[in-house]
């Protein structure tokens, strides 16, 4: 591997998004894990803190490809190819869940389910 | 000079030094016949056969014929042992049983070898013969007494029948120590279970757990016997065991006990321990009393004569092990006459004849200890095979009698039956029986008592057991004619028992109420055939008493005829008879050889009043045993005109509170529930607070820590999807705090 090629991935692209580097994109991740963490936290309708997850789970997958790139390593990428694959299915199940759910209190909030306690 | 070794400085270097029995080489052993082992498979079968009847519900009296057809089988292979007998000893192994070798820390080789195999002497066949053949009559007997019962209750009652005589068999011709405990046991259980027989009945119940534990005392000292036979000779088994006590019995006779090993010397006295329960001995008698809630087939048979036998069975097969101890055979003899006298004394004053029976079987027994504790093991042995046939036929006299009268026992509440039309039988054998066991002249009875009366007279500071003996015989002859002259003979009247409404008390397995009463139904037809004792007394109305069937009339006769006939065997073959001569071919030989001898050798030996007792204990005994039916015929018969008093009750009232005492058995029961059971009682419930406090408490304990750390941390599971995921949060949050105030601190 050429040492050009090390510094251009590690010092970011020419253009047209010149000077954004890992910082930009842990920063990126950063904030929109925080923001579906609040999201979780605060709200209680259950596809909002579902989508919230989701969130949370693509801040990482990012974090994860901005790492790939930083060192020139494929099996990050690889690796937020299945986890992209898995929340699809994932995606799909829950939301069948949450409809059965609905049927069942025809209502969305979480806090209408708490029989699973010690 | 200690007691014991008086009494054997006078009677054993006869024994020794006689030419043709000390120093005859001690006879080898042979193998027996094979077909030997099937006088105990026999029984065991027939014990199976029963099992599959009640199995596949057969509602007959099949069972009955299975267990006379394998018994008598059984018999008649030992008479043909016994013909076969040539006055050795043989042992026949059916199979290899236990067999542990192992070497000890002296790099001895060491073995317990325990064969499941026959050991075969003129003890065993004597001993065999009146089990096998007492059995079989009785089971006929049984056949048409426990009728009332056809059905599971009918083939419990024989599958028990053929598993007792299995296990007596066992307990007989067992060649070790470890089979006779295991037949020892097992007659324990068939006790057990037959006592319990009528099991919905609670006195039943507690009469078989009563026997039952009382055998366990006897039992532990039996076991620990064994054990310290098999440390102190290295075997179990007869053959080296009666063959290694040899060289004590030696020093024995010099007098010198302080040479014998004090284990040596326990062995007997923990043998014996258990000899007395097995064989109702005091302390260990009050069970046997009690254990006549069974059927009156099971009392005659394991109750009369062969179970009860087993302890003397025991002392007189291992007699040279009794001879080496000091106190044994004293504390034997001693026993055996106070039990005699004690169960004499309490029989005179009970109105129950099946529970006099059970008494007087006691003190009998009582006798037969008392003779082999005065060196005369011929005697005890004559006295058990004579007692067994009378006691038998007295057992099954007094049974017909109750399952005649719906029940009645209460000799106040029964008079003159030998007069009622077709009990004729009854009141002959009863006759025969009662005359045996007073010892009236020239019965059986009287022969054999006799014989041990005359040898606790001629031992030497035995005559206090002479003298307590000899009052009991009169005593013996006195309640035995008590009974036959209040029951059999004198004004005819009864009363029925309780059990006329369809046998009320009778536990019948798994018949319903409609059942009961179609046996009544048949009871009574039953009668007709046979004709009724139509009486002058106050029956009730419906009452008739039905008189004995052919099955139970033919037992009764043989066994009439049998103890007529065992009187004769006194005289057959010289000096003591027939039951003299199979003892002295046995191990129970040694003082019966030292007996024959010591007359002519001169030593010098108790008297009667300065008689020679074999001379004039014949008459003694003799007036004696008169004296006790006279006076019973005086109390009990002279001018009786109800069946409910006698002249006996206005002699009540001048002995004070005797009577009362002699009633109530002495309190004896009462006694031991103060002393022991209650005491035990008081403990268990201080044990019973241990262990729910001290026990369970700790258990507890460490029960309680994690549910006390699972109720403080159950409420974090409060169920809430919000309530996790700010703990999760802020679980990571801390995490991360921590490692970023580590990463400022430099760590």
């Amino acid at each position: 591997m050429g040492a050009d090629l090390i510094v251009l991935a590690q010092q970011g692209f020419p253009t047209p998004m010149g000077g954004a580097t890992l910082a930009h994109y842990l920063l990126v991740s950063a904030i929109m894990f925080a923001i579906g963490l609040i999201g979780f936290l605060t709200r209680r309708n259950l596809i909002v803190m579902f989508l919230c997850t989701e969130l949370m789970f693509q801040a990482g997958g990012l974090a994860l490809i901005a790492f790939s790139r930083f060192h020139l390593e494929h099996s990050g990428q690889t690796f937020v190819i299945f986890v992209l694959t898995v929340a699809a299915a994932e995606a799909a199940m829950a939301l069948a869940l949450v409809v059965l759910l609905f049927r069942k209190r025809e209502s969305l909030d979480a806090d209408e389910w708490t029989e699973m306690k010690g | 000079m200690t007691i014991a070794s008086d009494i054997l400085q006078a009677v054993l270097p006869a024994m020794l030094g006689a030419p043709d029995a000390a120093h005859a080489p001690i006879q080898p052993v042979g193998a027996g016949a094979w077909w030997i082992g099937l006088i105990p498979a026999l029984p065991l079968l027939s014990c199976i056969l029963c099992g599959v009847c009640a199995a596949i519900k057969v509602k007959s009296k099949l069972p009955a014929w299975l267990t006379v057809l394998c018994l008598g089988i059984s018999f008649m292979l030992t008479v043909w042992m016994f013909q076969q007998f040539a006055g050795g000893r043989s042992v026949t192994v059916a199979w290899e049983w236990i067999n542990l070798g192992w070497t000890d820390s002296q790099g001895q080789r060491q073995a317990l070898v325990a064969n499941f195999g026959f050991y075969v002497d003129s003890l065993t066949c004597l001993w065999m013969l009146f089990v096998t053949g007492l059995a079989t009559l009785i089971a006929l007997y049984a056949s048409e007494y426990m009728s009332h019962d056809v059905g599971a209750g009918y083939c419990r009652f024989f599958a028990a029948f053929g598993l007792f005589v299995f296990s007596m068999a066992c307990l007989v011709m067992g060649d070790n120590l470890i089979l006779l405990y295991l037949g020892w046991e097992g007659v324990g259980l068939c006790s057990y279970l037959l006592i319990g027989y009528f099991y919905k009945k609670p006195s039943a119940v507690a009469a078989a757990k009563k026997a039952f534990i009382m055998n366990r005392i006897g039992d532990l000292g039996l076991a620990l016997g064994v054990f310290l036979a098999f440390v102190q000779f290295g075997s179990v088994e007869y053959k080296v065991l009666l063959d290694a006590a040899r060289p004590y019995i030696e020093a024995a006779q010099a007098g010198h006990f302080d040479e014998i090993p004090f284990t040596v010397q326990l062995i007997p006295i923990l043998l014996m321990v258990g000899a007395f329960g097995k064989s109702a001995q005091l302390p260990l008698y009050v069970w046997l009393p009690d254990a006549m809630e069974g059927p009156t087939p099971v009392s005659a048979l394991i109750h009369a004569a062969t179970m009860v036998t087993a302890g003397v069975y025991l002392i007189a097969r291992t007699y040279p092990l009794f001879l080496v101890s000091e106190y044994a055979l004293p504390i034997v003899a001693w026993v055996g006459a106070l039990t005699a006298l004690v169960a004499a004394t309490i029989g005179m004053a009970q109105f129950d004849i099946k529970r006099i029976m059970a008494y007087s079987t006691v003190s009998q027994l009582g006798y037969m200890f008392a003779g082999l504790g005065v060196l005369t093991s011929t005697g005890a042995a004559f006295h058990v095979f004579t007692h067994a046939f009378f006691k038998a036929s007295l057992f099954l006299a007094c049974g017909a009698v109750m399952h005649g009268f719906a029940g009645q026992l209460d000799l106040r509440k029964l008079s003159g039956v030998g007069f009622m039309k077709g009990w004729q039988v009854v009141a002959l054998a009863m006759l025969v029986g009662c005359l045996n066991l007073a010892g009236f002249p020239f019965t059986a009875g009287y022969f054999s008592k006799d014989m041990i009366l005359a040898e606790a007279f001629v031992t030497p500071h035995m005559a206090p057991i002479g003298w307590i003996l000899l009052l009991t015989a009169g005593l013996t002859a006195y309640y035995t004619f008590r009974v036959f002259f209040r029951v059999f003979v004198g004004p005819k009247s009864f009363e029925p028992g309780d059990e006329v409404h369809a046998h009320a008390d009778h536990a019948h397995g798994d018949h319903g109420h409609g059942d009961h009463g179609h046996d009544a139904h048949g009871d009574h037809a039953h009668a007709a055939d046979h004709g009724h004792g139509h009486a002058a007394g106050h029956g009730s109305g419906e009452f008739h008493p039905h008189a004995p069937g052919w099955a139970i009339n033919f037992v009764l006769a043989a066994l009439t005829v049998l103890s007529i006939g065992a009187a004769g065997l006194y005289f057959l073959g010289d000096h003591g008879g027939w039951v003299a001569k199979m003892v002295h071919e046995s191990s129970a030989n040694l003082p019966a050889v030292a007996h024959d001898a010591h007359g002519s050798e001169g030593h010098a030996h108790g008297t009667f009043l300065g008689m020679d007792p074999h001379k004039v204990m014949y008459y003694v005994s003799g007036i004696v045993g008169a004296v006790g039916i006279i006076i019973a015929f005086g109390l009990h018969y002279l001018g009786r005109k109800t069946a409910a008093t006698a002249n006996a009750d206005k002699l009540v009232p001048l002995l004070g509170p005797i009577p009362k005492l002699a009633q109530g058995k002495w309190f004896v029961d009462e006694i031991y529930d103060f002393l022991i059971v209650k005491p035990l009682h008081l403990v268990s419930i201080v044990f019973a607070y241990v262990d729910k406090l001290l026990v369970d408490g700790l258990v507890n304990t460490f029960g309680w820590i994690p549910r006390a750390f699972g109720s403080g941390l159950r409420p974090l599971q409060g169920g809430n999807l919000h309530g996790y995921a700010v703990q999760m949060a802020g679980g990571v949050a801390l995490l991360l705090l921590i490692v970023f105030l580590a990463s400022i601190a430099g760590l």
